[in-house]
């Protein structure tokens, strides 16, 4: 099978092309990229005035299979995924059963098989039911399909764990994602600390319970020579960590949300339950450092950490409402206009966040144009308006505060291994 | 003079000096119907009021049921302890089957920012805040304004100093909202570790040193210590927060002599203040409490939007 996508601007950061070509995509595979390519036989899709990228890859998503069908299942979660122009997902091992060992990542592989439009690379737990304390099959993990190892929201708090962790990642060359939360710093905050959280009486998360946990990888990461992934990246001091980390050539790569680079705690006085989520929304400070840290390439990639929650979570008093949104299909639409459109970044860097970076930290096939790459591609529209309604969403949860709100861009096909998955209706 | 056009009561934060002068003036003339001697009237007659206290109370709930009963409102108690909430019933189902009973206001005191601002989506009643959590608690700083107006003749321009445990008081924010819209000057004092992030950005001054609190203010505002929330990890021993923070005739010495004293109850005697100040003559702490009758009148009032009428009795 052959498909022929004519008169696009190709971007991929990987081989340094941007450029007027044509894509031509056989037997699952990138076959060429070149102009005017002439091809008998092959199925035909226009791309005049949009851009053909390597397909966008979210490496921070939760699909809640096994334990939370009524929220997510691996195959609602992959459409959400093709719809909002995504290849591929990495998903959390927060599930019920915890994904810490091979029978539950042989199962998610297995339903992602039969269900879902979209790549689902599993990341496993690591340590035994995320419990902190000890270590869980890591190896047979990787062996079975595993990218990556994490212990997800439950951030590892035993300094040693941690350390044998990334020790012991070494020997699978993959990398360790933490979110980085000090939970005794946390305690039982709903939004970050600051005047906003003083003025509203809720009770404060600070900064500081992200950045000690950031510096604390960094260090053991260091010291182990394993690779640190940081998780959405939220304050303006963990940019600033990473970046000097980075110039001392640690291991060590980081993601941001688009709720982190669009919203701030300001909005928090509305006591919208979909606002809330860890980390939480940070000041216009840390939203500021954290655009410096997108453009100067502190930040590596962009991922949503989709987290669907049922209404019923969110449906009561803020302090006791569920922590999470999705994300899947306002991801790109978000990145567009808030990164692109306001004049911050290209699309070629977009695209390295989105597609070239995430592949490279996760070692996956793909994030590339590269003849013989997997035929994985995401179209994007850029002039495209978009009006978010969540009513229209694949996933099977809401939770969104972007809900009405008006984005110029979007990712209008999805192709995974050289198939169609998702073509926005015109 | 301004009109209420507000259905909900739900801070000091959404209210224009103009409606915080409107309820002053209001409890005014019923502060007198609380000296009568038959104290009712008639202007609530046949409205429903239900208190709704989802945290415990004694001054609050009992002002609130005082007032409504004295306008000749029909009240209802609910509480958490004899209530579904007990049974896992959610806020939202409980204010919808209380909606579906038609009340025409629903007081609400609990123990979460924004509660009264959640359930006010979900009912037609006027919601009134009698607390939420830290965050505000518009009656009681209503009344302790018409307090120190009652006592000092105005509030613009006054010191204010509120002292003692600043994070977690709700009874502090609302003060702070409100003294700053009427123009007064607000200091806050407490231990370090009780002094919530950025507070100076509401526009007070900020002290740990309770002599500066004192020395310039017109009114000494003291705060419960609430141990029980953060525990020992924020104050060693409430022995060592008396001898920095209670307030002691001694310590009253640095003030100026005609400062009065106040506080928002419950309180607790030989931790923030010394028996002697709490029924010294500065102290004007259970006249806050009668004026608390009155400022709630005038709120229930305006809300339910009663006639004063007071002939067809």
């Amino acid at each position: 099978m052959k498909t022929l996508i004519k008169n696009g601007r190709v971007i991929d950061p990987a081989n340094g092309i941007d450029d007027a070509l044509d894509v031509l995509l056989e037997n699952g595979i990138v076959a060429k990229v070149a102009k005017d390519i002439k091809e008998t036989g092959a199925k035909t899709i226009s791309a005049a005035g949009k851009v053909v990228a390597p397909g966008f890859i979210d490496m921070h998503v939760h699909l809640r299979e096994p334990g939370h069908e009524e929220e997510e299942t691996i195959q609602s979660g992959g459409e959400a995924a093709a719809a909002g122009g995504f290849t591929a997902v990495a998903c959390m091992p927060n599930t019920d059963p915890v994904n810490d060992n091979s029978s539950v990542t042989k199962f998610i592989l297995k339903m992602a098989a039969v269900g879902s439009p979209v790549k689902v690379y599993p990341i496993g737990a690591i340590s035994h039911r995320m419990e902190g304390e000890l270590l869980a099959e890591i190896g047979d993990m990787y062996k079975n399909g595993c990218v990556a190892v994490s212990d997800d929201g439950k951030c590892i708090m035993d300094n040693l764990l941690m350390r044998k962790a990334l020790e012991y990642s070494t020997m699978f060359d993959i990398p360790v994602i933490d979110h980085p939360e000090a939970h005794d710093l946390t305690g039982d905050g709903v939004m970050n600390e600051s005047v906003v959280s003083t003025s509203l009486g809720l009770r404060g998360i600070p900064a500081s319970a992200e950045e000690i946990m950031v510096q604390r990888d960094i260090i053991l990461a260091a010291d182990a020579n394993a690779h640190i992934h940081i998780a959405h990246v939220s304050t303006e001091g963990s940019v600033d960590l990473i970046r000097r980390a980075k110039k001392k050539g640690i291991k060590i790569t980081a993601e941001v949300t688009p709720h982190h680079f669009t919203l701030t705690d300001n909005e928090c006085v509305s006591f919208d339950t979909n606002l809330k989520m860890k980390p939480p929304l940070r000041t216009e400070n840390d939203l500021k450092a954290i655009l410096k840290g997108i453009k100067d390439g502190t930040i590596d990639a962009i991922a949503s950490d989709h987290a669907p929650h049922h209404e019923d979570t969110k449906l009561v008093e803020f302090d006791y409402a569920s922590f999470g949104i999705v994300g899947l299909e306002t991801s790109i639409s978000l990145a567009l206009d808030k990164l692109m459109h306001s004049g911050l970044i290209d699309i070629n860097r977009l695209v390295e966040m989105y597609s070239t970076n995430p592949a490279k930290i996760l070692r996956l096939p793909g994030g590339n144009l590269s003849e013989g790459s997997p035929a994985d591609i995401t179209i994007i529209d850029f002039n495209r308006s978009v009006a978010v309604d969540k009513n229209k969403f694949r996933s099977k949860s809401k939770n969104t505060p972007f809900h009405g709100m008006n984005l110029k861009g979007a990712a209008v096909m999805t192709i995974v291994d050289g198939e169609v998955v998702f073509q926005v209706e015109e | 003079m301004t009109a209420w056009t507000k259905k909900d009561l739900l801070g000091i934060k959404d209210l224009s000096v103009e409606e915080l002068e409107l309820i002053l003036t209001t409890a005014d003339s019923f502060k007198e119907v609380s000296a009568r001697d038959i104290k009712l009237v008639p202007a609530l007659r046949g409205k429903t009021v239900i208190n709704f206290f989802y945290e415990p109370s004694t001054r609050t709930k009992m002002s609130f049921e005082v007032a409504a009963k004295r306008l000749s409102a029909a009240t209802y108690g609910l509480s958490k302890s004899g209530s579904s909430l007990q049974k896992g019933e959610t806020l939202i189902d409980t204010i919808l089957n209380l909606e579906a009973m038609g009340p025409d206001l629903i007081i609400l005191r609990h123990s979460a920012p924004g509660a009264p601002h959640l359930i006010s989506k979900y009912t037609q009643a006027g919601v009134v805040n009698a607390g939420d959590g830290a965050h505000e608690h518009p009656t009681q700083a209503l009344l302790d304004a018409y307090t120190m107006r009652e006592k000092k003749g105005k509030i613009k321009g006054l010191n204010v100093s509120l002292i003692g445990d600043v994070a977690h008081s709700r009874v502090v924010r609302s003060n702070i909202f409100l003294l700053n819209k009427m123009g007064a000057n607000v200091t806050v004092c407490g231990p370090a570790t009780y002094l919530p992030k950025d507070i100076a950005g509401l526009g007070v001054k900020v002290t740990t040193k309770v002599d500066e609190a004192i020395e310039d203010a017109d009114v000494i505002m003291m705060l419960r210590i609430q141990l029980e929330r953060q525990g020992r990890k924020s104050l060693p021993s409430l022995r060592e927060y008396f001898d920095f923070f209670g307030m002691t005739e001694k310590k009253l010495e640095r003030s100026k002599p005609d400062a009065i004293i106040m506080h928002p109850g419950p309180m607790n005697r030989g931790v923030e203040i010394d028996s002697s100040v709490a029924e010294g003559p500065r102290s004007v702490i259970l006249e806050q409490v009668t004026n608390g009758v009155a400022v709630r009148m005038a709120i229930l009032y305006l809300l339910l939007g009663g006639t004063r009428n007071e002939d067809t009795n």
